[in-house]
């Protein structure tokens, strides 16, 4: 079986004939200033105080870290600050080993979804102090902070093991 | 609500592959149209409108490619309209063009969608630099190589049915000559071999990067007539839902499988197990073939890997799935969606060639996008509706 040929369909013509353009470089640039909003502000403001200021939903009490201005299920302003804790459990995670442009951390890396005791969803972190083979699911984690904090998830290193036991699968299953 | 039958009357595709230097973006729609066009019997007179799908232009960097694209599609003074939903953009954009067909506005109408991944860096532009956070997810693997170790932990699978994909794929592109991989003595041992990139995702578990485009004419009941094999649209579904939300199931998404549901209604279809023959399904990591055919109601939730291990999904079992190769075989982003809906016609009207499925009569098209999060399917029969 073979592809059959392109039929010809009607000539696109230019006037007058043109030469090949095989290559051309376009250098774009764009500058651009981001308002983080009203609760991602209250957030990164708490991140440079080593807080993590979660959002609660008033209809179905959900907690979103990072907080949301509304809920994503019911479409309500969220109405409440809450402190979330700064550790938590790896409900599943990644080895990432695959080199790409715009890549800062060291290959390999892991990251992990992170379901932080008091937040109702999972966030991705970068996870380290262990051994890629070593990490599962149920494992607690604790946030390393950065030397300087600032209005930033960077104020957050990484995740480490906490050495407490691994919580109870029922504790996560609805995240895994 | 009554709806205009609509057919498919004529199907185009490109060769496949890492690098069509041969042709400009232009010239590589182009040479999907034509085809589908000479399967048709027409010409770029005969059409009325124009529907133009392709991932977010990011990709190629080329801002609303649509514009510079309709001199080469013929669709100068007519209608031209683009769709924007992700990866799962081939299929929406196929949709769209039906619906046109179907809500009588038009009697034929192209519908083309592509992507030219070698003058584009769909890693980088998967690799989302959020502001005020660390860049953490690298690429589409990196996004969805965890939900494959929670389908994993949640199915109890074993861990070789994501290798047993990947192999099964890459031996039915051996029957597609359109395909892009096309990996001789491609086997068990080979996959396992390949370096594991986003673990648990090997190498060869994920989908190539290709250049191609994929083209339709759909056409009315009225201009149907005459066409020689039509595939009659039995049912189109299309549905959304957010990236995250609290009590969000990534991994089995609502949207999924409302938008299957709703499709088989649309379709009259009571036992999609039973009435379907063949399903064409975006698996664009190897275990998304057990993940989606849960999702898609066509297996039990936990119980889709054991289709997969049993063979029934492999050409010659009981419903093969991506007889052309699948996305893991060719994957034009912005095409590969129309692609598995363009395969499902070719299936049932019996011109699919060395892959065709033995007397398929009704074939889903599947395809999804973002973070597992737009889903567009439709469901394609030798039967008019
Ligand atoms: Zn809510």
């Amino acid at each position: 079986m073979s592809i059959p040929p392109t039929p010809a369909g009607p000539a696109l013509e230019f006037d007058p004939p043109l030469s090949p353009v095989m290559r051309i470089d376009c250098p774009v640039r764009l500058d651009y200033t981001i308002a983080a909003g009203r609760e991602q502000s209250r957030f990164l403001r708490a991140m440079s105080r080593g807080h993590l200021l979660g959002r609660r939903c008033p209809e179905c009490r959900k907690v979103y870290l990072p907080p949301r201005g509304t809920c994503p299920r019911c479409g309500v302003m969220t109405a409440e600050d809450v402190e979330v804790q700064p550790r938590g459990t790896i409900t599943t995670w990644c080895v990432t080993n695959v080199p790409y442009e715009g890549q800062v951390l060291e290959l390999p890396y892991v990251t992990a979804s992170v379901l932080l005791d008091g937040a109702d969803l999972p966030f991705y972190f970068l996870i380290q102090g262990l051994p890629a083979d070593q990490i599962r699911m149920g494992m607690r984690v604790e946030a390393e902070w950065a030397d300087t904090l600032g209005p930033t998830l960077d104020s957050i290193r990484c995740f480490r093991p906490s050495g407490e036991p691994d919580a109870d699968p029922a504790s996560y299953a609805e995240h895994v | 609500m009554s709806r205009e039958p609509c057919a498919v009357i004529g199907v185009g595709q490109t060769r496949h592959a890492s690098r069509r230097k041969d042709v400009s973006i232009p010239g590589l729609v182009r040479e999907a149209a034509l085809r589908a066009l000479d399967d048709a019997g027409l010409t770029f007179a005969d059409i009325d409108a124009v529907v133009l799908g392709k991932a977010p232009d990011t990709f190629e960097g080329v801002v609303m490619p649509e514009l510079f694209l309709a001199s080469a599609l013929g669709a100068a003074g007519k209608p031209m309209m683009r769709v924007h939903t992700a990866g799962s953009v081939g299929g929406s954009t196929a949709i769209v063009a039906a619906h046109l067909i179907q809500a009588g506005v038009h009697e034929r109408v192209l519908t083309v969608a592509f992507e030219k991944q070698s003058e584009s860096d769909a890693m980088w532009a998967l690799s989302p630099r959020i502001p005020f956070q660390p860049t953490l997810v690298a690429g589409a693997g990196g996004y969805f190589a965890p939900l494959v170790r929670s389908y994993i932990q949640r199915a109890g699978a074993p861990p070789h049915i994501g290798v047993e994909v990947a192999v099964k794929d890459r031996l039915h592109a051996l029957r597609n000559p359109y395909a892009h991989l096309h990996m001789e003595g491609i086997d068990r041992a080979m996959v396992e071999a390949s370096p594991m990139l986003w673990d648990p995702i090997r190498y060869l578990e994920t989908c190539p990067s290709s250049d191609g485009a994929c083209a339709m004419v759909l056409a009315s009941e009225r201009a149907a007539r005459g066409a020689a094999r039509p595939a009659w649209v039995r049912g189109t579904a299309m549905r959304s839902e957010p990236t995250m939300f609290a009590g969000r199931d990534a991994v089995n998404p609502r949207a999924g499988q409302d938008c299957a549901q709703a499709l088989y209604r649309e379709a009259g279809i009571d036992d999609p197990r039973r009435q379907l023959d063949t399903a064409e399904i975006y698996v664009p990591f190897s275990w998304f073939e057990p993940m989606w055919l849960e999702n898609l109601g066509l297996a039990d939730e936990g119980q889709g890997w054991r289709m997969t291990d049993e063979g029934a999904t492999a050409l010659g079992g009981r419903f093969p799935v991506n007889a052309s190769g699948g996305v893991l075989s060719s994957n034009p982003i912005g095409a590969s969606g129309m692609l598995r809906f363009a395969e499902a016609a070719l299936q049932v009207r019996g011109m699919a060639g060395e892959h065709q499925v033995d007397g398929a009569r009704n074939a889903l098209g599947h395809a999804y996008g973002g973070g597992s999060q737009f889903f567009a399917m439709w469901i394609v029969s030798e039967e008019r509706p």
